[in-house]
């Protein structure tokens, strides 16, 4: 995974709350076996209209935000199945920082996965952030916003925050405890399944 | 000192049923970061698995436990006749690849031709794999249902898929306690189902109420429940934002699991440790808590666009600002949803017509879920304008149904009777719905296109499923003579 560099654009406002993972990336895209590729399908259902065409009124649809790559958005985002597909297409669209009030508790886990940074502010900055209209940067090291006449600052998890700036892999990492997963599975009382 | 202090409150204070499993699993504990809990049963299917196969390979590893690990598949395929070739490809291709992988690194398998095939969280149990106070662990949000037997059982996205696969661990926040109390008693059981009792309380805490916890559901309402039913609620904590949702074993919990294919040899010895260990102490604290009492609830239906939508049958449908109570944003999605379900503010429930009805879904298609709706439709016919069909949750629901004549009831009151898989709770494979149609689904999810693009779900038990199928609109099943 890269690591999670400085960040400066405009921000796409996605008015909704609660927007679920079948609306991200809807299931008919899940049959891929691969992780890449996903960005064409973001949102489907919200960009195309049935025949194809790209529905004008959706948000992403509009070219002033083509640069994007931060999504400001509404509470509990991300929420129903655990699909990393999600992620994965929004990561690939483009998208690096999502805000929001809220976000589902796997779709929040999964990001950190895919180097995209989730940062949870209160509503009232939401909504601010929604309407602000020149760029602002992200910087994760300091923990900060910038627009263009305030800064704002976010807290996330320390361990969440080094995997993103050292685009850790997990495994290797949890691999270097081997001694005491081996330790645990003498003493586990669950036996094996077959 | 206040976190010493703490410390000592702590440690004189009781665990919750979550805590002591949690506690039980732990690798590696860090302070104020995620812990590492180790995974006693890894459930793979194959939509959420391909990435992760592909990343072992990419990185030289192999699964550490393939004899904690078990796959089957059930998200993609049909359930039509299985002797004939899957014909998208894209599905084929999945399936395929589920079937290399499992080969190549040494995984049993429940493949499409198997008797031990379904819904991954249906065979679980059904198998005997699923046990009181492991930790279980699927690329699928509805891993929950395996809390019904008190078990600490979650969904993961992919990349935690590999990270299980490669060292049988995970890393988690410890989430807090969450104590959903369910007090009273149903007037009838065969009317007012768990499902009922489940979408009530998601409709009480919302779809964001339990982010952030793992539930334990308590109280008379609950250990009266079956297994089954226990397990629709579980099921559904994930509606309710809970990753995981548990209830304390029982004896129903130990007969349940006594005797299956794969409970463990020393089953007695573990009952006789879960008895001791697997409950909630006297002096333990929630970070949380809610009480439904049950004695008067009614049937369920949802009418928006995500389950905490959803109201009784003899209610109408609400107004944005009677369902929003002064909140704005949930004002605009309650519109949204009235405008994609096209349905009016006002429109009592039961006159709702519907096109489709769906018998199915991890949430509702087991055994007592299809002899239920069995009974609201023997010697009738699904309405003409109705299209219907049950897909038993695994193919041994389906076996134990045939043994039954269960089978027979639906088909002569011209339901469709399929094999077993996910089907259109989520439309992974052929069963969808057209643009447009209306759904009464025993499912978990009724999102914008859940169940096809442009179709319109509502969420229901499956006798109420049963008795729309019949009658062409919602009905009060309350009112059927049902026993």
């Amino acid at each position: 995974m890269d690591a999670f560099k400085k960040i400066k654009t405009i921000v796409t406002p996605l008015d909704h709350v609660n927007v679920d993972t079948d609306q991200i990336v809807p299931k008919q895209f899940l049959k891929l076996v691969q992780k890449s590729g996903f960005g064409k399908y973001l949102f489907f259902n919200w960009r195309f209209k049935e025949n194809g065409d790209k529905n004008q009124n959706f948000i992403l649809n509009d070219k002033k935000y083509q640069n994007s790559k931060i999504l400001v958005t509404g509470d509990n985002f991300g929420c129903g199945s655990s699909r990393e597909h999600a992620v994965w297409a929004l990561k690939d669209y483009g998208f690096s920082v999502i805000i929001a009030p809220s976000f589902a508790d796997i779709f929040y886990s999964n990001c950190f996965k895919n180097g995209v940074l989730p940062i949870k502010l209160e509503e009232k900055i939401v909504e601010k952030l929604k309407h602000e209209l020149g760029e602002i940067e992200v910087d994760l090291e300091n923990q900060s916003l910038k627009t263009d006449h305030e800064q704002i600052s976010f807290d996330i998890d320390f361990h969440k925050k080094k995997i993103l700036l050292e685009g850790l892999d997990d495994i290797s990492q949890t691999l270097q405890f081997e001694d005491k997963i081996l330790e645990f599975e003498k003493k586990s009382k669950i036996p094996s399944v077959l | 000192m206040v976190s010493s202090n703490t410390n000592q409150i702590r440690i004189k204070m009781g665990k919750t049923l979550f805590e002591k499993i949690w506690d039980a699993h732990v690798v590696v504990n860090k302070e104020n970061s995620p812990s590492l809990i180790y995974v006693d049963r890894h459930l793979v299917h194959e939509v959420t698995s391909p990435q992760a196969f592909d990343g072992l390979r990419m990185n030289h590893r192999s699964v550490r436990r393939p004899d904690l690990t078990i796959a089957t598949m059930d998200h993609n395929v049909p359930t039509n006749d299985r002797s004939l070739p899957i014909l998208d490809q894209t599905s084929a291709i999945q399936i395929q690849t589920l079937e290399k992988n499992c080969k190549d690194f040494g995984i049993q398998l429940f493949d499409i031709n198997s008797p031990n095939q379904g819904i991954v969280h249906v065979i679980g149990p059904q198998l005997g794999i699923t046990l009181p106070g492991s930790t279980i662990v699927c690329g699928d949000s509805h891993t929950s249902t395996h809390g019904a037997f008190g078990a600490l059982a979650f969904g993961i996205g992919t990349s935690d898929v590999e990270h299980v696969l490669a060292s049988q661990t995970i890393w988690l926040e410890k989430p807090r306690s969450f104590e959903i109390r369910v007090e009273g008693k149903r007037k009838n059981p065969h009317a007012v189902t768990a499902k009922d009792i489940i979408l009530s309380i998601i409709k009480n805490i919302g779809t964001a109420g339990g982010t952030g916890t793992i539930i334990e559901y308590t109280g008379e309402g609950i250990s009266d429940l079956s297994m089954e039913e226990r397990m629709t609620i579980c099921n559904m904590s994930i509606e309710g934002g809970a990753r995981a949702g548990l209830v304390a074993p029982d004896e129903k919990t130990f007969d349940y699991l006594r005797n299956r294919k794969y409970t463990p040899k020393n089953y007695e010895s573990l009952v006789t440790y879960w008895k001791e260990n697997l409950k909630t102490d006297i002096d333990a604290k929630f970070s949380k808590s809610f009480t439904l009492n049950i004695d008067n609830i009614a049937p369920q239906v949802s009418w928006g666009t995500n389950p905490g939508m959803t109201c009784d049958v003899t209610e109408s449908i609400p107004t944005p600002e009677d369902y929003s109570k002064g909140d704005q944003n949930q004002k605009k999605a309650a519109e949204k949803a009235l405008e994609y379900m096209d349905l009016k503010s006002g429109t009592p429930i039961t006159e709702i017509k519907i096109d489709r009805v769906f018998i199915g879904s991890c949430t509702n298609a087991r055994l007592d879920d299809l002899i239920e709706a069995s009974k609201v439709i023997k010697g009738q016919k699904v309405s003409q304008n109705v299209r219907a069909m049950v897909v038993p949750g695994s193919q041994m629901v389906k076996k134990q149904a045939e043994e039954m004549g269960i089978d027979k009831i639906f088909t002569d009151a011209k339901f469709e009777w399929r094999e077993a898989g996910c089907s259109m709770c989520l439309g992974m494979n052929p069963d969808i719905l057209s643009p447009g149609e209306r759904c009464a689904s025993t499912s978990n999810r009724n999102f914008e296109g859940r169940q096809g693009v442009g179709g319109r779900t509502h969420l229901v038990s499956p006798v109420m499923a049963a008795a729309a199928a019949v009658e062409g609109h919602f009905v009060d099943v309350r009112e059927l003579d049902l026993k």
